[in-house]
């Protein structure tokens, strides 16, 4: 029993290929079995199940039919479109099929015995046509209004989800949610191999769509909701915590563009794929030290990408001249890209979004932004914490190196607004203290796991030469880092 | 009904003469069942009895040309559709119910209380 219990208790998966999904289902929807998805209206239910078949047919080689109650080929294919699939050419290409099931209640009269075989006839041609591995349902309640005996239909139901089974198919039914029910028409008394619920809920005029797996027989899976979005490039869900445990800690080493603070740093910089917080008061220079740090990326020959909440990449360009930075020529070459957005533009899940598309899109080496401040006033300090997980779980699993900078009030020296330092690397302390009469910048490493940093305060300048820290000063005293 | 029946038309005496009038139907089975013979004979006593032989009757058998089905958005079998005269109209199940039968072929006015049901 024992030495057979494992493999066989093993449930075979299909990737549904939507990302960030696969990872909360680990490994994938339950092949040769249906999956429910539930939700209420405009939840992406739709949408969901086409990616599956979308991805399916384009990325896996399993060709899949979407047996349509609501929206017709043309609305589909318009549909997907703005997740950027076409849905089109993969019908012509004889990957993918869609038939449109059109029952109106009024134009059928009932009398005496019938069956769905109707229904099975059409599914079968349609995937003999195609050789379909994938079936998408949706959403087969529309027989529930449509047809009147209920018996016959739960019976039909029972039948249908039976035999897609049989068949060798992995299939995706949506369902509507129900009052006091999981959903409307308690569908999930035949569906439950597999139940994903989800949610579109708006908090403080910000909205986010939620995933929940709330069953799967045979398999474990994230409990947790997910965040998920759906913008141009289909759905992506955000799993918070499983993404974190993955990532390989990378052991490579690279210059914050500074020479004084990669002294500090165990005399050869931050961790690569390590994130890094700079906090500190209004003019201490955090700006500065991320352009520094993009510049030195840059001049590696690697990409950096700006997420600029506060300035114009004009300003922010202007300002760098002025400490000596010339980060034009990296713009020009193709190597720096500054995204200035007002942090109110958007939702946290449209930032996200965003960032996320970005940095897809360009692959930076290093990826800054300056400065996560900002975005507090757009979420409550929950939800920016979230917000922020999931994006360095994101940049942790690319290997990108990521440089947040948060203003701090004075007065407040260690004590970030939004309580994020638990997920970075690497925090350090810009500040002012007074030295008699004069105003003088200072610089400390408050941690830096997994190397020996200094833990000195340190006196820097930012001049038109740059920024010049008096590491010179008396002997640095090191530690390592709890 | 005959076993191997693909595509078949019962045309009745009178159909020929005035097309415009006939009743153009169209029956939607999937092989031969208890249903979909039950059918075919209620539905050809219905005909004799209130079409005047001025009926056609198409027998489409699903299992062998299923391509058919969605061309007349088929879920249930057996399914009769009127397709001439127009409006289209569907009624599914064995047609035992003769009154329910001619009430969807518009050959008799539908009853008072199903009417407000409906409105």
């Amino acid at each position: 029993m024992a030495a057979k219990a494992s493999p066989a208790r093993t449930v075979a998966k299909a990737e549904t290929g939507l990302t960030g999904l696969d990872q909360v289902l680990y490994g994938g929807v339950p092949r040769d079995r249906n999956t429910l998805l539930v939700g209420g209206p405009g939840s992406g239910k739709t949408l969901i199940g086409m990616e599956f078949l979308l991805r399916g047919a384009r990325d896996f080689g399993e060709p899949g039919i979407c047996m349509s109650f609501e929206e017709t080929p043309e609305q589909l294919a318009g549909n997907v479109f703005s997740l950027g699939y076409d849905l089109n050419s993969l019908i012509r290409a004889g990957k993918l099929l869609v038939d449109y099931v059109y029952i109106e209640r009024k134009e059928i009269e009932e009398t005496g015995e019938y069956d769905l075989e109707g229904l099975f006839i059409r599914l079968e041609h349609a995937i003999n046509r195609i050789k379909a591995r994938r079936v998408l349902l949706d959403t087969i309640e529309v027989l529930f209004s449509g047809l009147g005996n209920e018996a016959i239909l739960r019976a039909e139901l029972r039948r249908l989800f039976r035999w897609l089974s049989n068949h060798g198919l992995t299939a995706m039914v949506t369902a509507e949610s129900g009052q006091g029910a999981l959903t409307r028409y308690g569908l999930e008394e035949y569906v439950a191999d597999c139940v994903l619920l989800l949610d579109h809920r708006v908090n403080g005029q910000v909205s986010t769509r939620r995933l929940r797996v709330l069953k799967y027989r045979g398999s474990a899976h994230g409990t947790d909701e997910y965040p998920f979005l759906i913008d141009k490039k289909g759905i992506s869900v955000f799993p918070i915590t499983s993404l974190g445990l993955t990532h390989q800690a990378r052991t490579e080493r690279i210059s914050s563009g500074i020479a004084g603070l990669d002294q500090m740093l165990g005399r050869e910089g931050f961790f690569r794929g390590s994130s890094i917080l700079v906090t500190g008061t209004a003019g201490t220079g955090k700006s500065s030290f991320a352009a520094f740090f993009a510049d030195s990326a840059c001049a590696r020959g690697e990409r950096a990408l700006y997420f600029a909440f506060e300035e114009s990449p004009s300003q922010i360009l202007r300002n760098m001249r002025s400490v000596g930075l010339n980060l034009e020529r990296w713009i020009k070459r193709g190597l720096l890209r500054i995204h200035a957005v007002r942090p109110t533009s958007n939702g946290l899940e449209g930032h996200l979004a965003a960032m996320h598309n970005l940095i897809t899109d360009y692959k930076p080496a290093i990826v800054l932004i300056d400065p996560i401040t900002n975005l507090i006033s757009v979420g409550n300090v929950g939800a920016v914490k979230a917000m922020l997980t999931r994006l360095i779980d994101f940049l942790k699993l690319e290997g990108i190196t990521a440089m947040f900078t948060n203003l701090t009030l004075q007065g407040e020296l260690e004590q970030t607004a939004i309580g994020i330092s638990s997920l970075m690397d690497t925090w350090i302390l810009l500040r002012d203290a007074d030295m008699g009469e004069a105003r003088r910048r200072v610089i400390y490493v408050l941690k830096s796991r997994g190397m020996a940093h200094s833990n000195r305060m340190v006196g820097f300048e930012i001049s038109e030469r740059g920024i010049t820290l008096h590491t010179d000063g008396p002997a640095l005293q090191q530690r390592t880092s709890a | 009904m005959n076993k191997g029946t693909n595509r078949r038309s019962m045309q009745a005496s009178g159909a020929g003469r005035r097309k415009p009038l006939g009743w153009q139907l169209r029956l939607y089975v999937a092989g031969t069942t208890p249903k979909s013979v039950a059918a075919f004979a209620n539905l050809k006593k219905i005909c004799e009895t209130h079409m005047g032989g001025k009926y056609r009757i198409e027998i489409i058998d699903l299992l062998r040309n299923p391509q058919l089905a969605s061309g007349d958005q088929i879920v249930a079998v057996p399914t009769l559709v009127r397709r001439l005269p127009h409006p289209v109209k569907k009624i599914i199940g064995d047609l035992s119910n003769t009154e329910r039968v001619l009430v969807g072929l518009d050959l008799k006015p539908a009853p008072l209380s199903r009417a407000a049901s409906q409105a």
